[in-house]
């Protein structure tokens, strides 16, 4: 679906009031998120727990996004500097926390 | 470029990627294949950032992607394996502080997130989220930096505790809240930089009255604030992807923080209160204990009790890793399944000094995961076992948190190594564990002490066998 068609789309809905705001449709993604979190952690070994730690680690680092969007405009100011400082921040925890976390899993072995 | 609908698509298929990445790890085989998804989701999702017309800096921005990503590299590869804990602690440091940066940029400039009215004002919604944002994160940074601090032994382990603590931290956390909601209705950036403050001391604060052996609690704690950071910008920028991988981190470090607790069998606020783990009690405990008879043995004893079992049950604790003797026992290990003795390895989950770490460690000295099993597992199997070998553990091992209800950690689950026909314990002192108990497994008639540094008792254990 082009952009064009869906701001048609969502125009008309509006005019009949019935889009939700974006805070709620967002809320709802985030309490959904949190029950597949709690039924995908817990399935997870406790063998694993550290390796689940490193690797979330490197998951909220995800937050690089909104980093490198407040780093993004040319004009260099104090928004753009802290959000370069923080596309940094992000980068070591994103590289250390995979990396970390394959060394890790790469150490369990079964038995030869 | 991409259109804005391609873009939301692209991170649907990060967000599945990262959901398939915690999947992965519900098994060792799979969890490789599962950190290769990660991986692919968060590049996809920077990606298709650095393709938004607004995002020009480039020079910059691979700049500090490359800075940031070579010390990560590096510390990733050298990290020795005993400091993933202050490791982890670290890195929650530099979300919580990267989430602050973000979110004081945000309000810099609104009009370039996109979160502004007309006016060029911020939307009320945005306020809201910007406030909780910012302090969650602050709160995550300066205290993970405290965990961090204890963890590595560059600040005390032993509870910080003074007179009106909780009353202060309480003053501070309305004075912070009041800030927020002045923010929250008339954004300036002094109520935004008071509560910015407020909540880097709150974190500090909240820290330094918790003995460093809670620290595997407090380290999931963050893990999980990490998370809500994350998700907090996520609802900065309108990004159900960052939504998404916060609350799912969120969720995971609120669970692993959870089950440490249940394994400590106290409660989270109860740990939170801090306190616990100083000196005084272990003092306490010092006299009673002199005039009860223990048998004592060398490592020749030990040898003979080894080879001769069928079945060896090994209880390694966090004692083991301060002495680096994982190699050396895993030598001792592979030479009794060489002569036929069946060897297995149980796990309290407060072995370590983080969830799982115990695990970690016995994997590096190439211990293979499957005789490695956790408590609720191997209990079952103590009363067929023929020795058990008690290295460098202690509390999870005594036997009066089930028996005696007067006992301090009555209703811990404990490791049932007493159900054993014979107990060997590698210690180098009959001294008190962490909860400052004496442990009554030392004094059972089917005990021997083995009196040495746990490295020093498998090298000569080695030697015996051999």
């Amino acid at each position: 679906m082009s952009d064009t068609l869906m701001s048609d789309a969502v125009g008309h809905a509006a005019q009949a009031s019935q889009v939700a705001d974006p805070f709620v449709m967002s809320f709802s993604v985030f309490i959904l998120a949190i029950f597949i979190g709690y039924h995908v952690v817990w399935n997870v070994t406790p063998a694993l727990h550290t390796p689940l730690m490193s690797v979330t680690n490197a998951i909220s680092s995800i937050v690089i996004v909104g980093a490198i969007i407040a780093g993004g405009p040319l004009e260099m100011n104090l928004a753009t500097v802290l959000g370069l400082i923080a596309v940094g921040l992000a980068s070591v925890n994103i590289f250390g926390g995979f990396m970390v976390t394959q060394r890790m899993l790469a150490m369990f072995k079964k038995r030869s | 470029m991409l259109s804005a609908n391609m873009v939301a698509l692209a991170y649907l298929v990060a967000s599945v990627l990262i959901i398939l990445a915690l999947k992965g790890l519900a098994s060792p085989e799979s969890s490789r294949r599962g950190n290769t998804f990660g991986m692919v989701g968060l590049f996809i999702a920077v990606v298709v950032t650095l393709q938004l017309s607004s995002v020009q800096n480039y020079a910059w921005i691979f700049a500090a992607i490359a800075v940031g990503g070579l010390i990560g590299a590096v510390t990733a590869k050298k990290v020795p394996m005993t400091h993933m804990p202050q490791t982890v602690a670290f890195m929650h440091a530099l979300v919580g502080l990267a989430a602050v940066f973000i979110a004081v940029s945000a309000f810099a400039n609104p009009v370039g997130y996109g979160i502004a009215d007309a006016t060029g004002s911020l939307h009320v919604a945005s306020r809201i989220e910007l406030f909780l944002g910012t302090f969650i994160g602050a709160i995550t940074f300066t205290a993970s930096l405290i965990a961090f601090g204890k963890l590595h032994g560059s600040l005390s382990g032993s509870p910080v505790t003074f007179a009106g603590q909780h009353l202060i931290n309480l003053l501070l956390g309305i004075v912070m809240i009041t800030a927020g909601v002045m923010f929250c209705i008339e954004p300036s950036w002094t109520p935004f930089l008071i509560m910015l403050a407020i909540a880097m001391l709150l974190g500090v604060l909240l820290i330094i009255p918790i003995g460093g052996a809670d620290m595997p609690v407090i380290v999931s704690m963050l893990n999980s604030y990490s998370g809500w950071a994350a998700a907090g910008i996520g609802f900065t920028l309108g990004n159900n992807m960052l939504i998404i991988a916060g609350a799912l981190v969120g969720s995971s470090g609120a669970i692993l923080s959870y089950i440490m607790c249940k394994a400590m069998n106290r409660s989270l606020f109860n740990v939170l209160l801090g306190g616990f783990g100083g000196d005084a009690p272990a003092a306490a405990a010092g006299g009673a204990r002199e005039d009860r008879p223990f048998k004592s043995g060398a490592a020749e004893d030990a040898a003979f009790l080894l080879q001769n079992a069928r079945s060896v049950v090994i209880v390694p604790g966090y004692g083991l890793a301060v002495a680096r003797a994982q190699h050396a026992l895993k030598e001792v290990v592979d030479i009794l399944l060489k002569q036929g003795v069946q060897v297995k390895f149980a796990i309290h989950p407060v072995a370590g000094r983080m969830p799982g770490h115990m695990n970690v460690l016995l994997a590096e000295a190439d211990v293979p995961y499957d005789i490695v099993h956790e408590m609720d597992e191997i209990n079952p199997e103590f009363a067929d076992t023929d020795v058990v070998l008690v290295i460098g553990a202690n509390d999870v091992t005594n036997p009066s948190a089930k028996t005696d209800p007067t006992s301090p950690i009555y209703g811990m689950p404990i490791l049932e190594v007493s159900k054993a026909a014979h107990v060997l314990v590698i210690k180098r002192s009959l001294s008190v564990g962490y909860a400052g108990l004496d442990n009554d497994l030392f004094y059972m008639d089917k005990t021997m002490m083995i009196f040495d540094d746990a490295k020093k008792a498998c090298e000569s254990l080695i030697q015996v066998l051999d």
